[in-house]
C-alpha cells in the first residue's frame, strides 16, 4: 500500500479549511467524479472558455473605453481619421486599437471569443438536440443553454454596437425601426431604449452597462447554474462506451478530466490568440464614425444576426392600415416568426416528445441520431430553414459574388425556406433508415472484408467478418421500436389520452415518431455460406438497399 | 485488436497482391472502437519511453515560457515606442508579435499538458453508479407534512385576511420598475411626424424668404448651400440637408436622421408626378427622403439608368420617376417628397416639409 500521508503544505490548509467546514466529505465525493468520453462532449466546454476569454478580455477594454455619445475631434495616432468629428466612444475604441499596447489584439480576440461564444453553443446545443441529451432528468438544462443563447445574440448586438462605428450605427438604427413596428407600444420602446430620438446621447452608455453588468451577470449565474445541474446530475454517455443506465464510466475529474480540460482551455484561448493576431475583425477605423444618413453597400452584421436580417430581407412588402393605426407586418413577421418557430420549437419540443411517445422515463445513455429519424429529420428542417435565412441575410454577397440577380436571390430564398425544411426532413429520414439498415446488414452477417475469395469449385465469394465487440456494443445499443401507445385500454375502453381530437392527434404523431424502426438482431458473425442460405443473403442484401 | 477478427477471418492469403490493402478492422466501422484506446491514459508505463516523453513534455512548457518571455521583451523593447504605435503599420506589427508569441505560449503550454495526460498519465477508467434522483415516497409525504405543519403554525391558512392584505401590500412592488424606468425618455407625441425642415422652412419663412436653403451632406465645415444651376447634369444624385442643421449641437445628429434627404437630377419628362405635387420639383430635380421606410437604413444607392433608389440594407427598392413607389423588397410605402423651389439668387430651397412621416411604419402612424 503506497504512502497516503501528503506533503505538509498541502494538507495543513486541506485540515484548516476541512476544520472549518467539513470539507473533506464534499472533495472526497468529488475528486474522482467520472466524466465520460466523446469528442462531441468538448463543444460545450468551447462555449465556456470562450466565455471566460470575453470576460477576461472584456474587462480589459473597459479600462480605456468611454461609453459617451459626446462629439469631440479626434486627435489619436491614427492618421485618416485625425480631425475628424466623432463620438467618445469611436474615439476611445481607436484609441485602444492604435495607441494602447496589445489593445487592438484584445479587442480582437475579444470579438473573436464572442464569435466562438455563440458558434459553440450552437454546435453545443445541436449535439444535445440530435442525441436526445435534453430528455429526462436534463431538461432543465435544456431550458438554461435556450436562454444562455438568447442572452448570447442580445449581448453580441449590443457589444459590436459600442464602438459606435457606421456599420454598428447601421444595426442600431435597424434595431430602432423594429422596436417601432410593435403594435401600440413600439414608439414608447423605442423612446424609453434611445431616451429619445435616435441616435440621441444615451443609447450607448445604457448598452455598455447592459453589456458588462446585467447580461453577463445573467449568463454567469446560468452557466453556474447549468455546470451545477450537470455536475449533480452526471454527464450522459455515448452509447457503446460502456455506460449504461444505472453506470457511468470515463476517467476521473482528478486528474485525468481536470487536465485535459485544462489543456482544453489554453488551447481555446490560443485559436482565439491567433486569430486576434493574424486575423483582422471589426477594423472600424476604416468604416468611420457613425453618420445616419451615410451607410455602405454590403453592410452585414456578426454571423447570429444573420437569420433576422435574411427574414428581414425576404419579406414581402405587407403592411395593414385601418381605424388610423399601422400595423407593419413587414417588419414585425421577420422579427418574431423565424426566431419564434426557432426558440419556440426547441422549448417545447422535449414535453412534445415526452407526449408523442409517451416515454417518460429517465435517459442518460445517448441516442445515435440515426436510431430516432424523426427526431433527427426534424432537427435537420430547423437547421435548413435557420441556415437558409442566414444565408438569405447575405442575398447581396451572393448576387455580387456569383452575379445572379439581387431580385432572383430573393425570390429562391422566398420559395426555399419553406421547399428546403421539407426536403431536409424526408431527406434525413430515409438517410437515418439506410443507416439503421446498413446497421442490420452489419449483425445479420458481418461487414464486408473487401476479400474476395475463390473456391476450389470456382466460387467467388466476398469475405464477411464480424464487427468489433465495441461495434456490436455500438450498434446494439438501439432501443427497438417501442409499442405504439394503446388506443383501447384492457377493457376494450378508448384509453386516456388517446380520447378526442387531440387524443387522435397523439395517436397519430405516436405512430409517425415510431413508425419507421428497422429491427437489429444477429450476432454479428458471418454464416456459413450455405447455398440456399446464400440466396436469402442475397435477397435480404437487396432489402437494405 | 486484430485478434478478434482474426478468429472468424477465413483460412488463406489475407490479400492478393496487387489488390488495395483490406479495410483495416474497425477503421470504417468500429472509429470509436477499440482502436481509440491508443489515445487514453494506460495504466502501466515503460520507464524509458516515459522518459523520453517527459522530456518532451517539458520542452513544450519552455517553449511557452520563452514565449510569455518574448512577449514581455517586445512590449517593453519595440511595441510602443515613445508612448503610441503611431498609426496603422506600428500596430499591425505590434499585433502579429504579441498574439502570435501569446499564442505559442498557450499552445506551449496546451501541447504539453496534452501530451501529458495521453502518455505520462495513469489512471484506469473507473465506472460509478447512476442514482434515480428523484427522491423516495416516504421523503416527499414527510416534507409535505413539514410544509402543512409550517403553513399551520404560521397561520397562513387560517388567516386568509393577513395573506390578502400581505399580497396586496406586495404588488405595488411588481410596478416599481414602470415608475422608476419612466423617466428613460420622453413619451412619443408627435415627435416622429415632423423632421427638421418643417422649423427651418417656417423660420426661413419668417424671414420672408421662400423656403430654406439645401446645403450638400458633408460635414459642419464644409457644407454649402446648392444652387439649382450647379446640380444640371442628369442622372447625379447627392444627399442633402436644411441649412443650419449643424448649428443645432449636440442635437444635430438626431435632426439629420430624420431629416437626411436624396436629390435626384432626372429628365423632366420622365417624371411622373404625384397628384398634388407636380410644381415640387425644379427642372428635373427632385427629392426624396433619405430615410428607407423599411426600418430607417439610409436608401443610398440610385441606379441612373433604372432610376431606382436601393437601400442596402434589405434591398427595397423604389422608382425616383414615380412618386418613389415601392418596386421591390420588404419596404411598403414610398419615400416621402420633398417640395423644392428656387429662391431669387437661384438656391434649391424646400418649402415645406415631407407630406407624411419620413422612415419606418409605427403603431400611431395611421
Amino acid at each position: 500500500m503506497a504512502d497516503t500521508s501528503l506533503p505538509k503544505a498541502v494538507s495543513g490548509p486541506l485540515n484548516h479549511i476541512d476544520d472549518r467546514l467539513g470539507s473533506s466529505n464534499f472533495l472526497k465525493r468529488n475528486v474522482k467524479k467520472v466524466f465520460p468520453d466523446h469528442w462531441s462532449f468538448l463543444l460545450g466546454e468551447i462555449a465556456l472558455y470562450s466565455f471566460i476569454i470575453l470576460l477576461l478580455t472584456g474587462v480589459f477594454l473597459t479600462l480605456w473605453f468611454k461609453p459617451s455619445m459626446l462629439e469631440v475631434h479626434y486627435d489619436g495616432s491614427y492618421g485618416p481619421l485625425q480631425g475628424v468629428m466623432m463620438s467618445e466612444a469611436y474615439a476611445s475604441s481607436l484609441h485602444i486599437s492604435f495607441d494602447v499596447r496589445g489593445g487592438l489584439l484584445m479587442r480582437q480576440i475579444h470579438h473573436w471569443a464572442a464569435l466562438l461564444f455563440v458558434a459553440s453553443l450552437m454546435a453545443h446545443m445541436l449535439r444535445v438536440f440530435f442525441t436526445g441529451a435534453y430528455r429526462k432528468p436534463r431538461e432543465f438544462n435544456w431550458f438554461i443553454g435556450l436562454g444562455l443563447f438568447t442572452l448570447a445574440m442580445v449581448e453580441g448586438l449590443f457589444g459590436y454596437s459600442l464602438p459606435d462605428d457606421l456599420l454598428s450605427g447601421a444595426g442600431l438604427r435597424i434595431t430602432q425601426g423594429v422596436l417601432e413596428s410593435i403594435p401600440v407600444v413600439g414608439t414608447y420602446g423605442y423612446m424609453f431604449l434611445f431616451g429619445g430620438e435616435f441616435p440621441g446621447q444615451d443609447i450607448i452608455p445604457r448598452m455598455f452597462t447592459l453589456h458588462i453588468l446585467l447580461i453577463p451577470g445573467i449568463i454567469l449565474a446560468l452557466i453556474t447554474a447549468h455546470m451545477m445541474i450537470m455536475w449533480h446530475q452526471k454527464h450522459t454517455q455515448m452509447p457503446g462506451t460502456g455506460g449504461t443506465e444505472q453506470k457511468v464510466t470515463g476517467y476521473p475529474f482528478y486528474p485525468v478530466f481536470m487536465a485535459k480540460s485544462g489543456a482544453y482551455f489554453l488551447f481555446t484561448f490560443a485559436v482565439t490568440a491567433l486569430l486576434g493576431a493574424f486575423a483582422q475583425i471589426n477594423p472600424i477605423w476604416l468604416y468611420g464614425p457613425y453618420d445616419p444618413a451615410a451607410i455602405s453597400s454590403g453592410s452585414q452584421p456578426d454571423f447570429y444576426m444573420g437569420i433576422l436580417e435574411g427574414s428581414l430581407r425576404l419579406m414581402p412588402p405587407w403592411e395593414i392600415t385601418a381605424f388610423g393605426y399601422t400595423l407593419s407586418l413587414s417588419v414585425l413577421i421577420p422579427a418574431l416568426v423565424p426566431l419564434g418557430i426557432v426558440f419556440g420549437g426547441a422549448a417545447v419540443w422535449p414535453a412534445l416528445e415526452r407526449w408523442v411517445t409517451g416515454d417518460h422515463r429517465n435517459h442518460h445513455v445517448n441516442d445515435r441520431p440515426r436510431n430516432a429519424p424523426t427526431r433527427t429529420a426534424a432537427g435537420m428542417a430547423m437547421i435548413s430553414f435557420y441556415g437558409l435565412l442566414w444565408l438569405a441575410g447575405a442575398n447581396d454577397i451572393i448576387s455580387e459574388r456569383f452575379h445572379i440577380s439581387l431580385f432572383a436571390t430573393t425570390w429562391f430564398f422566398r420559395f426555399a425556406i419553406f421547399i428546403g425544411p421539407v426536403l431536409a426532413f424526408i431527406i434525413t429520414k430515409r438517410i437515418c433508415l439506410g443507416l439503421q439498415r446498413s446497421d442490420a446488414a452489419t449483425m445479420a452477417h458481418g461487414y464486408e472484408a473487401g476479400i474476395i475469395t475463390m473456391s476450389p469449385e470456382g466460387k467467388f465469394e466476398e469475405v464477411h467478418r464480424a464487427p468489433s465487440a465495441a461495434e456490436v456494443a455500438k450498434i446494439t445499443s438501439k432501443e427497438e421500436a417501442r409499442p405504439p401507445l394503446p388506443a383501447v385500454d384492457a377493457n376494450g375502453v378508448p384509453a386516456k389520452g388517446s380520447k378526442g381530437p387531440v387524443g387522435h392527434l397523439r395517436t397519430r404523431l405516436n405512430m409517425w415518431w415510431n413508425g419507421d424502426s428497422i429491427p437489429v438482431d444477429g450476432d454479428g458473425h458471418p454464416h456459413e455460406h450455405h447455398e440456399q442460405e446464400l440466396v436469402e443473403d442475397e435477397s435480404r442484401k437487396e432489402l437494405t438497399r | 485488436m486484430s485478434d478478434e477478427t482474426n478468429e472468424t477471418a477465413p483460412a488463406g492469403p489475407e490479400r492478393v497482391i496487387g489488390t488495395p490493402p483490406p479495410v483495416k478492422s474497425g477503421a470504417l466501422l468500429a472509429s470509436g472502437g477499440s482502436d481509440g484506446e491508443d489515445y487514453q491514459p494506460s495504466t502501466e508505463l515503460d520507464e524509458r519511453k516515459a522518459k523520453r516523453t517527459e522530456r518532451i513534455v517539458a520542452l513544450w512548457f519552455l517553449i511557452a515560457f520563452a514565449a510569455s518571455v518574448g512577449f514581455m521583451v517586445y512590449f517593453i523593447g519595440w511595441s510602443g515606442r515613445d508612448g503610441g504605435m503611431h498609426g496603422l503599420e506600428r500596430a499591425r506589427e505590434s499585433n502579429f508579435w504579441l498574439g502570435g508569441l501569446m499564442t505559442l505560449s498557450f499552445l506551449g503550454m496546451g501541447v504539453g499538458v496534452t501530451i501529458w495526460v495521453r502518455k505520462l498519465m495513469t489512471s484506469a477508467p473507473i465506472e460509478q453508479a447512476r442514482y434515480d434522483l428523484s427522491t423516495d415516497e416516504e421523503t416527499r409525504s414527510s416534507l409535505a407534512q413539514d410544509l402543512k405543519q409550517g403553513a399551520l403554525d404560521s397561520g397562513l391558512t387560517k388567516r386568509p385576511l393577513l395573506r390578502r392584505t400581505l399580497l396586496l401590500a406586495a404588488a405595488p412592488l411588481g410596478l416599481a420598475p414602470l415608475f422608476l424606468l419612466r423617466d428613460l425618455g420622453p413619451l412619443p407625441e408627435k415627435r416622429l411626424r415632423h423632421t427638421y425642415w418643417a422649423k427651418a422652412v417656417a423660420k426661413a419663412k419668417a424671414a420672408g424668404k421662400p423656403g430654406v436653403r439645401l446645403v450638400v451632406d458633408s460635414g459642419a465645415e464644409a457644407s454649402a448651400p446648392l444652387k439649382a444651376a450647379d446640380f444640371n447634369t442628369p442622372g447625379g444624385m447627392i444627399t442633402v440637408l436644411p441649412e443650419g442643421i449643424y448649428d443645432l449641437g449636440h442635437e444635430a445628429l438626431t435632426q439629420i436622421a430624420k431629416a437626411a434627404t436624396i436629390l435626384i437630377n432626372i429628365e423632366p419628362d420622365k417624371i411622373k408626378p404625384i397628384k398634388g405635387q407636380e410644381n415640387w420639383t425644379v427642372n428635373g430635380i427632385i427629392a426624396y427622403s433619405k430615410i428607407c421606410t423599411h426600418v430607417g437604413c439610409p436608401a443610398a444607392l440610385y441606379e441612373q439608368t433604372t432610376h431606382h433608389i436601393l437601400c442596402p440594407c434589405h434591398q427595397s427598392t423604389f422608382d425616383a420617376t414615380d412618386g418613389a413607389k415601392v418596386i421591390f423588397g420588404p419596404a411598403a410605402r414610398p419615400l416621402p417628397q420633398l417640395p423644392l423651389a428656387v429662391d431669387d439668387e437661384g438656391y434649391l430651397v424646400a418649402t415645406g416639409d415631407f407630406p407624411e412621416p419620413i422612415g419606418p411604419s409605427y403603431w400611431e402612424r395611421g
